[in-house]
């Protein structure tokens, strides 16, 4: 991975990334979840995520929730599937850590649970803080009975949001894909 | 806090549920969900076994997702101080039809009634107010429970009403806790027998 990506910096410098350079990834996964209908889209913000959730706030369809901490998504997105609709929670992967006793109710109950999870802490991290959870999200995801997708290559990202919203809606499975900083790059802290 | 706290929370809720109409519930873990059982099973009861802290997420997403319905949170305070920034959630979120009622007993019901946080300190009325609910009341005595009955059921919300009630150890009323067969039966009776 040497050419930047908009997901290592901060986010304020990559909504000016010119258009041609920005990655089409966001959009290719904007594009499959209204392909699933997928109406809640709950999140912590994370720069990886920025490009998706500015689509996601555009668009008419779409109710986009910011969250105070990762895991009331999972509610929402519980609540939301007992009123007849589906959603997604976005996060970085420090937010997995919060997630985990909550991950018992879409568990126990069987609500489709789709996660897009943003890395840090797992490939040339700058920020040792990142590292613990990083190192651990996705064993915690799987120890907390979550189908787990690594993409490492951005046109992957993509059909994994496809294949996991497949499962995680048809069969009321909680499914994580996790996005890379291979894939997204890794912030630097520098100016 | 730190007044003697006489409302029962047994009658008062199957007061509150007597006449629910097509309301929507969700139900925090522990005693709210045995009161709310106690009123008489519901299939559009969701009841909380666990997962503590998130009775009003799935309120907000219910509310959200059903936006004609009417939803009620019932939680006790315990379970809503593990959740406080929910509170934040659903003020910018501004559901007009969701309304959160917190059983207020100031301890921890089911572990062996320690106190919380609200029998010294913290008033969750005034919390939710300043996130910047439309409207927030706490209700110590019989006539503001007349006055908040109707309230819960019908003012624009979001709203949160806090009901102290006194810190009795009320007989189990257990409902289902198979979470499938909760969920399953909630989405066939507001949904319709295709969704299963």
């Amino acid at each position: 991975m040497t050419t930047p990506t908009h997901g290592g910096s901060d986010a304020a410098r990559s909504s000016t990334i010119a258009a041609a350079d920005a990655p089409n990834w966001p959009n290719l996964i904007f594009e499959k979840l209204r392909e699933f209908r997928v109406r809640h889209v709950t999140y912590v913000p994370d720069a990886g995520h920025a490009r998706l959730i500015e689509l996601c706030q555009a668009a008419h369809d779409m109710e986009p929730t910011v969250l105070t901490t990762e895991e009331e998504g999972i509610g929402i997105l519980a609540g939301a599937w007992l009123g007849g609709e589906r959603g997604v929670l976005l996060m970085q992967s420090s937010g997995v850590g919060n997630c985990i006793n909550t991950l018992s109710l879409a568990k126990v109950c069987g609500f489709p649970l789709l996660m897009i999870v943003t890395m840090r802490g797992e490939w040339g991290e700058a920020n040792p803080w990142q590292v613990p959870m990083g190192q651990i999200t996705a064993d915690s995801l799987r120890l907390a009975g979550a189908i787990v997708y690594e993409v490492t290559q951005p046109e992957a990202a993509a059909p994994a949001v496809e294949a996991a919203a497949r499962i995680a809606f048809n069969a009321g499975l909680m499914v994580a894909v996790l996005l890379s900083q291979r894939m997204l790059g890794t912030k630097l802290f520098k100016d | 806090m730190n007044q003697h706290n006489e409302l029962a929370r047994r009658s008062a809720i199957a007061r509150i549920l007597a006449d629910r109409g097509d309301m929507l519930v969700v139900t925090g873990l522990g005693s709210p969900t045995y009161d709310c059982a106690a009123a008489g099973d519901h299939p559009l009861n969701f009841y909380l076994w666990g997962a503590m802290g998130s009775a009003v997420t799935v309120g907000l997403g219910l509310a959200l997702a059903q936006a004609k319905r009417r939803v009620l949170v019932i939680t006790g305070d315990g379970e809503m101080l593990m959740g406080l920034g929910a509170l934040a959630t659903v003020a910018v979120k501004r559901p007009d039809n969701l309304a959160i009622l917190v059983i207020d007993n100031e301890h921890y019901g089911e572990t062996g009634m320690q106190c919380t946080h609200t029998s010294t300190a913290v008033e969750l009325a005034g919390v939710a107010l300043a996130c910047g609910f439309r409207w927030s009341t706490t209700v110590r005595q019989t006539r503001e429970l007349d006055d908040a009955v109707p309230t819960l059921h019908t003012a624009k919300g979001p709203i949160l009403v806090v009901l102290k009630v006194s810190a009795t150890r009320d007989p189990l009323v257990l409902p289902p806790w198979d979470g499938a067969l909760l969920k399953s039966r909630f989405r066939q009776a507001l949904l319709g027998a295709q969704v299963a």
